[in-house]
């Protein structure tokens, strides 16, 4: 046997304290900011970056409200929720504005699946949410009219 | 940069409320002289509770300037949780807020 007794015990304390070090991580891992993905320059390029391949389907379970009109482009008040259990993360896309992707939301096990936020719209244009889950995108949108659009320039 | 959050519980679910201030420049508006004003923008939101990250918003240009964000997760009054904002310019701003 080329392994002594000593040494084998050593191996054996420094794995130890590689997996306490390892089991100490957050079994979550977060995505970092991703530059391509807020300047991805259409829907369909954003949703792959975000999401590679995954399926989309229409869902009753993602309730998306905003306003159907509105006047100030700039601050569009927008609240999506998720009915769906296991909601890793909620996106809001603007197809029509220079960069679609609005924002995206990585929840935790403790949240609740519901966001409100404010966002800019440059012109009309549907408002699409994207609720991932169980290893599917989960879509509600609707459209809203700009009066004054949001993105300046 | 400056992170204002209001945090209440009930029944076991804490609401908060954060607005941050910030002018969430798009890089694509112009000064009066014509030039362009350069992008400053939030890129990053996390809500830190009991060393969980209960929440990670990414973000770009679309949000509105002074971003608010609405969210709630399962915690109890009294304790405190931290919100961290960074933006594209490496600006950065931290807040811990107890939950009443």
């Amino acid at each position: 046997m080329s392994i002594s007794r000593r040494s084998f015990f050593s191996k054996l304390g420094k794995s130890a304290a590689y997996l306490a070090v390892l089991s100490s991580i957050p079994s979550i891992a977060w995505a970092k900011w991703n530059l391509k993905a807020f300047t991805a320059p259409n829907l369909d390029a954003a949703i792959k970056i975000n999401y590679g391949d995954l399926p989309v389907i229409d869902s009753d379970l993602v309730n998306l409200k905003a306003p159907a009109i509105a006047e100030n482009g700039a601050v569009v008040p927008i609240t999506v929720e998720s009915k769906l259990p296991n909601t890793k993360s909620i996106s809001i896309f603007v197809p029509d504005n220079p960069g679609p992707l609005v924002a995206k939301f990585n929840l935790g096990p403790s949240s609740v699946a519901k966001i409100k936020t404010r966002i800019r719209m440059g012109k009309t244009s549907e408002v699409i949410a994207l609720v991932e889950a169980d290893g599917k995108l989960h879509r509600a949108r609707q459209a809203v009219k700009v009066t004054i659009g949001g993105c300046g320039g | 940069m400056k992170i204002r959050v209001k945090a209440k519980e009930k029944n076991g679910i804490v609401a908060a409320k954060l607005l941050i201030k910030h002018p969430m420049e798009t890089g694509r508006r112009k000064d009066k002289d014509g030039n362009l004003i350069p992008s400053k923008h939030l890129t990053t939101v996390t809500l830190d509770y009991k060393g969980e990250t209960v929440f990670d918003a990414h973000m770009g240009t679309g949000v509105s300037k002074d971003p608010y964000i609405s969210i709630s997760f399962t915690g109890v009054k009294g304790e405190s949780f931290e919100v961290n904002a960074a933006d594209n310019t490496g600006e950065t701003a931290k807040k811990t807020v107890k939950i009443k």
